[in-house]
């Protein structure tokens, strides 16, 4: 299986609505958000394609792109033939709801809840997404890039022991 | 002429100076508090809360080279209900931070924490989003040691230190409003 197997078999699926790319040498398809689960379904389904097994799923911020900041990337791995690929789908960072593939693959579950806590995207259909890393109070998505390096409103830094001033908190309350 | 003593000489062994006090035949009279100090500081029991690379150097002092038995605390108790010298040895995270509360809060008083490292110290390198910067946001305590990680010998000497608070902490100190009001800063009934 080549990756113009695989192109060629997407195309003849799916129309003009991929778009493909080979960076060194791994095939990326990046589908419409709505279309994800149909791409990864038929990439699962379909007898010479086999991609069964979900190595990764992730996401990544881009905030140059407007309105398709967030990136969502899953990463297929073919067991029997040993081929991986890549699958992407974009969504805005102000609606970025996308399809869960828990129904798909299982192990999809802890790695949606991540990229949820982590950038907040809103897997529609997740049987049970919160945050799985961080603090469950914490109400903000920590790898979106939309913080500045040092964020002068944060609190919890004891600026004191960096030798930049400010004050030790002394309390639980100071903390928060 | 009796076979000469040459093991178990106590020679090399160090024994605790006695407490100021009034000795006589068949007595000795001292104040309540210097033996109850004398007692709690050479026999702490640690509890090891170990979260990373500061944990590994703890497992040093514990073992035959460092051997933190020499200095009374032989045991570690695996549960906070028996423990009363805490150590934190690692980065704590700020979604540990509320378990690592409950642990302090398991444990009966007199209670002692000592924090070893930088990350349990005040975040260390980790200036970061996820991780609490110093235990001190959480719980109260006595003895720092400073190090990434620090050496067997630094923890030692942390503990020496901290003895020395227990040896001479008053016994009323536990019920006073200064602490009273320092348990409650932290939100500790």
């Amino acid at each position: 299986m080549t990756n113009e197997k695989i192109r060629e078999q997407l195309t003849e699926k799916f129309g003009e609505q991929l778009s493909f790319e080979t960076p060194y040498g791994m095939l990326s398809v990046t589908a419409p958000a709505d279309q994800n689960l149909k791409v990864l379904q038929f990439l699962f389904d379909t007898e010479e394609l086999g991609f069964r097994f979900l190595t990764d799923l992730t996401a990544v911020h881009y905030p140059d792109r407007n309105g398709k900041e967030l990136v969502i990337v899953y990463h297929l791995h073919n067991l029997f033939e040993n081929v991986r690929m890549r699958v992407k789908v974009a969504v805005p960072v102000e609606k970025p709801d996308v399809f869960t593939a828990t129904s798909l693959f299982p192990g999809a579950n802890w790695m949606e809840r991540e990229t949820y806590d982590f950038y907040g995207v809103n897997f529609v259909g997740h049987p049970d997404l919160r945050r799985i890393l961080n603090a469950d109070e914490m109400d903000y998505f920590p790898l979106r890039k939309e913080y500045t390096l040092e964020d002068p409103k944060r609190t919890d830094k004891d600026d004191e022991m960096f030798g930049r001033g400010g004050k030790i908190a002394t309390t639980v309350s100071d903390v928060k | 002429m009796p076979r000469p003593v040459q093991y178990n000489t106590n020679e090399k062994v160090k024994f605790v100076d006695l407490p100021q006090g009034y000795a006589g035949e068949g007595f000795y009279a001292t104040s309540f508090d210097k033996v109850v100090g004398l007692a709690r500081k050479n026999s702490l029991w640690p509890l090891p809360f170990a979260t990373s690379c500061c944990g590994i150097e703890f497992m040093a002092t514990m073992g035959s080279n460092y051997d933190l038995a020499r200095f009374g605390s032989e045991r570690m108790g695996f549960t906070p209900r028996q423990c009363d010298m805490l150590l934190v040895a690692g980065t704590i995270s700020k979604k540990l931070g509320p378990i690592l509360r409950q642990v302090y809060v398991q444990m009966a008083e007199p209670r002692w924490v000592v924090a070893i490292g930088a990350c349990a110290s005040s975040g260390g390198i980790f200036d970061s989003y996820s991780v609490l910067q110093g235990i001190d946001q959480v719980i109260p305590v006595d003895v720092y040691v400073p190090g990434c990680p620090p050496r067997p010998e630094g923890i030692i000497d942390g503990i020496l230190k901290l003895q020395e608070l227990v040896g001479n902490e008053s016994l009323r100190r536990r019920t006073s409003d200064q602490y009273k009001s320092l348990m409650e800063s932290y939100g500790i009934q």
